[in-house]
């Protein structure tokens, strides 16, 4: 860990001792810091996501019914609860790919309730899916440089004019390194030609997370991201985590495995029945008798 | 498979020299077959200057929807639409004013050819921004129903009397209706020469080819050029889709053909993606309608009917979707082996063999077949047929493609959308030397 410095120069407190699960490795440090060459993560609000009394129904099935809690910047937060309890849903909600029946999400110390999921993304709250969505017939390199925002050649006229594509290709250049280094820190660098259709499950994971950290995002939400993945993929995603946390990104976590949420996350959320049922620390939570009786479909 | 692929890259030039490579083998047959069966020269030119004109005008049409369908996953089925647009958009700018007791029932606004041209193309395009408007936010199929719809209801639009003529600034203007619109403004090609001053020149040339063609050899030479003029068209349109595509822009229309929620999820407005490349394909369509057309005399709204819109869905199909170069040689293949190979076979045959007749009718085919086991008539009958046959030659095709290809010829090789190449040995070196050569993480796992 010596050769790790922080290079995003985030001032997140990171002076909590390493737990069964901490930090990476020592025989990790190899992959080397992430510096993504624009600035890292924002610091603002204390909490920058605050879903307050957030509401959906399908049809006669009410699947998050007045929904409220709020996430701590710089934190680990896992949202738990049994299927069916509306995690996924929330996600949906939050960014913007659902539109919410009553109640509102704000990111930042503003509403974003109701807006487009590329106006919520490209205001730094990004989102990876439960079934990892990569873009099958773009090879890895090609998925990694969608992601950048506000790409000058994302205007049409600018890719076209002669002229003015030089400075297109000369933004494609510096893209391309920052691609690299965050392919490197993955090390997922060696499939970077890859049709990313023709990647392992776990490699789809780190490549979907990989994607959305190259967007500059203040915080991630992520979809049982180790959902099929195998255990030393998955010790080296939560690896990544835990850096890209010491870092100053914020994560809000939905996952089955609750030993994993348990050993990994500071704060965990429990959903059930669409209610947010408690939130605590993971101690709280494992002795809470509710959820426990929540998962063994006991009546409360 | 893999034989095909070495040959395509052993080809000199790259992409264009396979372009190149594959024109040359069919002009080679096309005059080949001529030379055999004794055409005449000037047959022969007339040959060549057709082939290269449907060559040309499908392989604009291939590119155009390869920006839609095979960049984007837009599914336009309503191409024909889009070019009748242009061609009568153009000739409404670009004919003469109205004259009484001319030919032309109706006038046009009497603007120079290049202002109907750009007029059509926008024109064309602006009505795929009102047909994307409401369309886009649907599923790809409800793009489909859409744009099928919208080229039926521009047909009916030019059929129906309401435009047939009106007053315009005081002067008589119409689409024509059902009779047509004749294209009475000067001829493009001369028009075009002229605007370089080049007239006089052009007609030195034709004088001089006179020497091989020597009767009346202008219209020999004039499609010719045209179609010469055309293949440059075909190149303009490859580079701007190839740059296009190979930008940061075609990289964001690949990911919504791939999956349009990860790219919004990521930040990219695709409903405002959708509708450039969707508008920009449009007006590459109208501008094709009227490089078909604009030399034809007249048009008639049936002429866009919807089999144009699959013909060039089938040529695009056997280039390869997604592919710029693929699209270039379907359009080829399609114009020479589908589209005009039946109809110069005929040709041919008729020329070869001017006294067999063939019978009037089906039963008087079949008839000798079944009495006395004589095959001739029945193959004379398909061989006087042979244009009606054509629809079932394509079908045959796309059928074999898709089953034993269905990524067409150049389907399978795909285009890196990025400005710069984007390969692991280039990228490794800049890294290597900025990082001072930490390149780890290989080595584990």
């Amino acid at each position: 860990m010596s050769d790790v410095p922080s290079s995003t120069g985030s001032e997140i407190d990171t002076d909590e001792p390493d737990g069964a699960a901490g930090v990476p490795d020592a025989d990790d440090a190899e992959s080397g810091s992430l510096d993504l060459g624009a600035g890292g993560p924002d610091v603002g609000e204390p909490y920058p996501l605050e879903v307050e009394n957030l509401r959906k129904s399908f049809g006669g099935i009410t699947a998050v019914d007045d929904a409220s809690f709020s996430v701590e910047r710089g934190s680990l937060t896992g949202l738990i609860g049994p299927n069916g309890a509306g995690k996924s849903t929330t996600f949906n909600l939050i960014t913007g790919m659902l539109q919410p029946d009553a109640g509102s999400v704000t990111f930042d110390g503003e509403e974003i309730t109701g807006e487009t999921p590329h106006a919520i993304a490209n205001r730094g709250l990004v989102r990876t899916f439960q079934i990892a969505r990569e873009l099958q017939e773009m090879t890895v390199l090609e998925n990694m440089m969608l992601a950048p925002k506000f790409q000058r050649g994302e205007a049409l006229w600018r890719s076209v004019t002669p002229g003015f594509r030089d400075d297109v290709i000369e933004q494609e250049s510096e893209l391309l390194e920052r691609v690299w280094a965050v392919l490197e820190f993955f090390e997922i660098d060696h499939i970077a030609e890859e049709y990313a259709g023709n990647l392992s499950g776990g490699q789809r994971k780190l490549l979907e997370l990989a994607r959305a950290l190259l967007t500059d995002p203040d915080m991630l939400l992520l979809d049982e991201p180790f959902a099929g993945v195998n255990p030393s993929l998955e010790r080296r995603l939560l690896d990544h985590i835990h850096e890209l946390r010491e870092q100053g990104y914020t994560f809000l976590l939905v996952e089955h495995d609750m030993d994993l949420i348990m050993e990994n996350c500071e704060r965990v959320i429990v959903l059930h029945q669409g209610q947010v049922l408690t939130e605590g620390s993971p101690d709280e939570i494992q002795a809470n008798e509710e959820v426990i009786e929540a998962y063994l479909g006991g009546n409360v | 498979m893999s034989v095909r692929d070495d040959l395509a890259a052993r080809i000199p030039g790259g992409d264009t020299g396979l372009i190149l490579s594959i024109l040359l083998i069919v002009y080679a047959a096309y005059v080949l077959v001529g030379v055999g069966l004794g055409y005449s020269l000037r047959g022969q030119f007339n040959t060549i200057a057709v082939l290269t004109f449907y060559i040309a005008v499908f392989a604009m049409l291939a590119l155009a929807l390869n920006l839609h369908w095979g960049y984007t996953g837009l599914f336009n089925i309503g191409i024909v639409g889009f070019m009748a647009i242009g061609i009568y958009v153009m000739a409404f700018v670009s004919k003469p004013l109205y004259q009484p007791g001319g030919a032309a029932q109706v006038g046009g606004l009497g603007l120079p050819i290049i202002v109907g041209m750009i007029a059509g193309t926008v024109a064309a395009a602006l009505v795929g921004l009102v047909v994307a408007l409401p369309a886009l936010r649907l599923r790809a199929d409800y793009l489909a129903i859409v744009t099928i719809a919208m080229s039926e209801i521009v047909r009916f639009s030019f059929l129906s009397g309401e435009f047939e003529q009106f007053e315009l600034f005081g002067t008589r203007v119409g689409f024509g209706g059902g009779s047509g619109l004749i294209l009475n403004y000067t001829d493009p090609l001369t028009a075009f020469f002229e605007v370089f001053g080049l007239g006089g020149a052009y007609l030195g040339l034709v004088d001089a080819f006179g020497a091989l063609v020597p009767n009346n050899p202008k219209p020999v030479v004039d499609s010719l050029v045209y179609g010469l003029l055309l293949l440059l068209f075909v190149a303009a349109y490859y580079w701007l889709l190839k740059r296009t595509g190979e930008s940061p822009f075609g990289r964001v229309l690949k990911a919504i053909r791939e999956d349009e929620d990860v790219a919004n999820s990521l930040g990219k407005d695709t409903n405002r993606f959708k509708t450039k490349a969707f508008m920009l394909g449009c007006g590459l369509m109208g501008l094709a309608g009227v490089l078909w057309f604009m030399r034809s005399g007249a048009v008639t709204p049936n002429t866009f009917r919807p089999r144009i819109t699959f013909f060039v869905w089938i040529a695009l199909i056997i280039g390869g979707a997604g592919s710029n170069t693929g699209s270039v040689l379907g359009g080829a293949v399609f114009a020479a082996l589908l589209y005009q190979g039946p109809r110069y076979l005929k040709n041919l045959i008729d020329a070869a063999l001017p006294n067999a007749s063939a019978p009037s009718g089906f039963g008087p085919a079949i008839a000798p077949l079944v009495s006395n086991v004589d095959p001739t008539p029945l193959l004379l009958y398909t061989i006087d047929s042979i244009r009606q046959l054509q629809l079932v030659f394509m079908g045959l095709v796309l059928i074999w493609l898709m089953h034993n290809r269905p990524e067409g010829m150049l389907g399978h090789r795909k285009e890196t959308a990025a400005g710069i190449p984007l390969t692991a040995s280039q990228a490794r070196d800049k890294t290597a030397e900025t990082d001072g050569g930490t390149t780890g993480g290989e080595a584990d796992e």
